[in-house]
C-alpha cells in the first residue's frame, strides 16, 4: 500500500514538473510552445474538474463544455462591453471580476441543469446533459452582438495586479497555478467526508440512502464545484486565445473531456492531466504529417483505452492495486 | 415510549392481480427479535421493503416509535433508527471493510458537506467503527477491499454497517442466505450477541436458526399473516405445519 501510494505521489510530481517546466525551457532556447501549452494546461483544468464528478462521482456528463465555454463568455461579453460600450453593469477588464463572474455563473449553470438532470440516471443522464449543452451552444450562436458563430474577438485581456496577461509566461503561469490549486482541491475533496460520501454513491447508491445520506444533495453539491472549477478553465482559456467562440461548447469538445479523463485515468487526481497532455501532444504530432490526422488519431486513441482500460495513471501501480471493477464479485 | 417499536396496520400491497402483502398487522417489541418466516414468494421482501421504505404501500400504515414513517423517504427513515440489510449484499465494493463502517458512522455524525479534512484520519469515525469490527471479530478484515471478501464475510460486514447506524431496529433480510454451515454458524452467533439489546426484525430461511434466535415468530403465507406466537406455540401450531411445515 506504502510503495503504491508512493509510486503514485511520484508519478504526479514528475508529471506536473515536467508540464511545468518543459514548455518554460522551451521558449527560453526559442521553440514557442507556450500558448499551446497554455491551452493545454486550461484543458487539463476542465478535464479535472470533469473527473470530481465522472471519475469519483460517476456521474458522465456530456456536455461538460458547456461550463467551459460559459467561463470563456464571462471573460469575452465583459471585456467587449469595456471596449466598445453599453451594458455597464457588467462592462469591466478588470480580472477577478471576469474570473468570479465565471466561476459564478458556471456554477449557478450546473445547480439549475444539475438540479434536472441529477434526477436520471445512466443514458438518460448522458443525454439530458448534452441536450443542456448544446441548448447554451445554439444560444450563444445566435447572439449576433457577440459575434454569432464567427466568435467574439478579445480586444483588452483581464486586468490583474502584478501580472499582464499579454505577457506569454505570464499567462502560463497563471494558468500553471490555478490548474495545481484545482488539483489540490480535489485532492483534498475526495478524501474528505463528502469525498467518500460521493464515491460511496458512485459505486452503490441504494447503500448510501439506505445508511442515510441523500445522495441527490451530495451529487448535485460535486456538480456544482465541478461546473465552478470548469468556469475557471474557460476564463482562462478565453485570456490565452484573446478569442471565444461557440465551438467551445460543442459536444465533441466535451467527448474530449471525457476521453482525457478515461484515457489518463479516472478517480485518480494526476489521471486527467496525463491524459490532456498525450491528447494535445498526439493531437499536435499527427497534424503535422498528414491533415487526415483524425484517422490515426481516432485509431490510437481506441487503441489506448482498449489496451489500458484503467487509465495511464494506473499502468504505474503495483499489479495487485489496480482497481478492480466496482461491480467485481470475485469470490 | 411505548413497549412497541413497531406497528404495522393493516398494510396492502398489490402488484397488478397479486396481492404480495394482503392486510398485514403486526408488532415488534423493544429489544425483541421478531423472525417472520413463509414459504418463497409469500411476500416477505415486498414486507420489508415497504418497512424500509424503498416500496410505498396501496394502504395501510406503519408507526414506528409512536410516528407515522409511512410516507418518509429510506434515508429519513434511516435517520430515525430504522437500519436494513439486504437480501443481496450491498456494500461499497470498492472500499475496505473500515471506509464501509465508518461511512456508517459518519452518517449519524451530522451532514457530510465537510471539504477538506481527510476523512480517513478522523478517529471519531474510525475508532468506533473499529469497535464494531472488533466485536464481530472482524478487525483483522478491516483494511480489506469488499470486493476480495467471501460471501460469508460480506454478509457480516453487511449487519455491522448495519450496526454502525446505531439503529433502534434492524431490518434483517436473509442474513443467512447462501451461507455455509460454518459461516451460519458465526452469524447466528453475530446475531444472538445482539439478543435483548437490539430490536430485530428478521426474515430468514434458515429454520435452526430462526427457531434458535427469534423470540417471536410470525407466519406469512400469500401475503397473509396466519400466526404470531413463541417459537413453541409455531411449531405446534396446526395451520402453520398444514401451510408451511409440509405436513398435512
Amino acid at each position: 500500500m506504502m510503495v503504491q501510494f508512493l509510486k503514485n505521489r511520484a508519478l504526479t510530481f514528475i508529471v506536473l514538473g515536467l508540464l511545468g517546466t518543459v514548455p518554460l525551457l522551451m521558449f527560453w532556447s526559442g521553440s514557442d510552445y507556450l500558448s499551446l501549452a497554455t491551452k493545454l494546461v486550461c484543458l487539463c483544468i476542465a478535464a479535472t474538474s470533469l473527473n470530481l464528478i465522472l471519475g469519483y462521482g460517476g456521474m458522465v456528463s456530456f456536455g461538460h463544455a458547456v461550463f467551459f465555454g460559459i467561463g470563456a463568455y464571462a471573460v469575452g461579453i465583459p471585456a467587449y462591453h469595456s471596449v466598445y460600450g453599453g451594458m455597464d453593469l457588467i462592462a469591466t477588464s478588470n480580472g477577478f471580476f471576469h474570473i468570479g463572474f465565471a466561476i459564478v455563473l458556471a456554477a449557478l449553470f450546473a445547480l439549475i441543469t444539475g438540479a434536472i438532470s441529477l434526477r436520471t440516471k445512466g443514458i438518460h443522464f448522458i443525454m439530458i446533459t448534452l441536450a443542456f449543452s448544446q441548448m447554451m451552444f445554439y444560444f450563444l450562436l445566435s447572439l449576433d452582438t457577440y459575434g454569432g458563430d464567427d466568435g467574439l474577438t478579445i480586444d483588452e485581456r483581464s486586468q490583474l495586479p502584478f501580472i499582464s496577461l499579454d505577457n506569454s509566461v505570464h499567462m502560463f503561469l497563471l494558468s500553471f497555478g490555478a490548474l495545481l490549486i484545482c488539483l489540490y482541491m480535489v485532492h483534498r475533496i475526495v478524501n474528505s467526508r463528502f469525498g467518500l460520501v460521493l464515491q460511496g454513491a458512485k459505486d452503490n447508491e441504494e447503500r448510501m440512502a439506505a445508511i442515510g445520506y441523500n445522495t441527490f444533495a451530495y451529487r448535485l453539491t460535486a456538480y456544482v464545484i465541478s461546473g465552478a472549477m470548469c468556469g475557471l478553465a474557460g476564463a482562462l482559456f478565453a485570456n490565452s486565445e484573446s478569442f471565444v467562440f461557440p465551438e467551445l461548447i460543442d459536444w465533441t469538445r466535451s467527448g474530449e473531456l471525457i476521453f482525457m479523463v478515461i484515457l489518463g485515468g479516472g478517480g485518480t487526481i494526476i489521471g486527467p492531466v496525463i491524459g490532456g497532455i498525450v491528447f494535445i501532444v498526439l493531437e499536435d504530432v499527427l497534424s503535422r504529417f498528414t491533415i487526415y490526422w483524425h484517422l490515426p488519431f481516432g485509431i490510437m486513441l481506441i487503441l489506448a483505452v482498449l489496451l489500458g482500460r484503467t487509465g495511464i495513471a494506473n499502468w504505474f501501480k503495483s499489479d495487485g492495486a489496480i482497481k478492480k471493477p466496482a461491480e467485481g464479485n470475485h469470490e | 415510549m411505548s413497549d412497541v417499536i413497531l406497528r404495522i396496520d393493516h398494510l396492502v400491497k398489490s402488484f397488478g392481480g397479486v396481492q404480495a402483502t394482503d392486510d398485514v398487522c403486526l408488532d415488534v417489541q423493544r429489544n425483541e427479535t421478531h423472525a417472520i418466516i413463509g414459504p418463497n414468494g409469500a411476500g416477505k421482501t415486498t414486507l420489508i421493503s415497504q418497512l424500509s421504505g424503498g416500496l410505498k404501500p396501496d394502504s395501510g400504515s406503519i408507526i414506528f416509535n409512536d410516528q407515522d414513517i409511512t410516507n418518509l423517504p429510506v434515508q429519513k427513515r434511516c435517520r430515525l433508527g430504522l437500519a436494513r440489510s439486504f437480501q443481496i449484499t450491498s456494500l461499497v465494493m470498492s472500499m475496505t471493510v473500515l471506509d464501509n463502517v465508518a461511512l456508517a458512522v459518519q452518517a449519524q455524525d451530522g451532514h457530510s458537506f465537510r471539504f477538506w479534512k481527510p476523512a480517513r484520519s478522523i478517529s471519531k469515525l474510525r475508532g468506533p467503527a473499529m469497535d464494531i469490527l472488533a466485536d464481530a471479530n472482524l478487525q483483522k478484515k478491516a483494511d480489506t477491499v469488499v470486493s476480495a471478501l467471501s460471501h460469508g464475510e460480506r454478509r457480516q460486514i453487511e449487519i455491522a454497517v448495519a450496526l454502525a447506524t446505531n439503529p433502534q431496529l434492524m431490518l434483517l433480510d436473509e442474513p443467512m442466505a447462501g451461507m455455509g454451515p460454518s459461516e451460519s454458524a458465526s452469524m447466528v452467533e453475530m446475531l444472538k450477541s445482539l439478543n435483548g439489546t437490539k430490536s430485530i426484525l428478521l426474515i430468514e430461511h434458515d429454520m435452526d436458526a430462526v427457531f434458535t434466535l427469534a423470540d417471536r415468530i410470525s407466519v406469512l403465507v400469500y401475503g397473509r399473516i396466519i400466526a404470531t406466537g413463541s417459537p413453541q406455540d409455531i411449531r405446534e401450531n396446526q395451520n402453520v405445519r398444514r401451510a408451511y411445515l409440509g405436513e398435512t
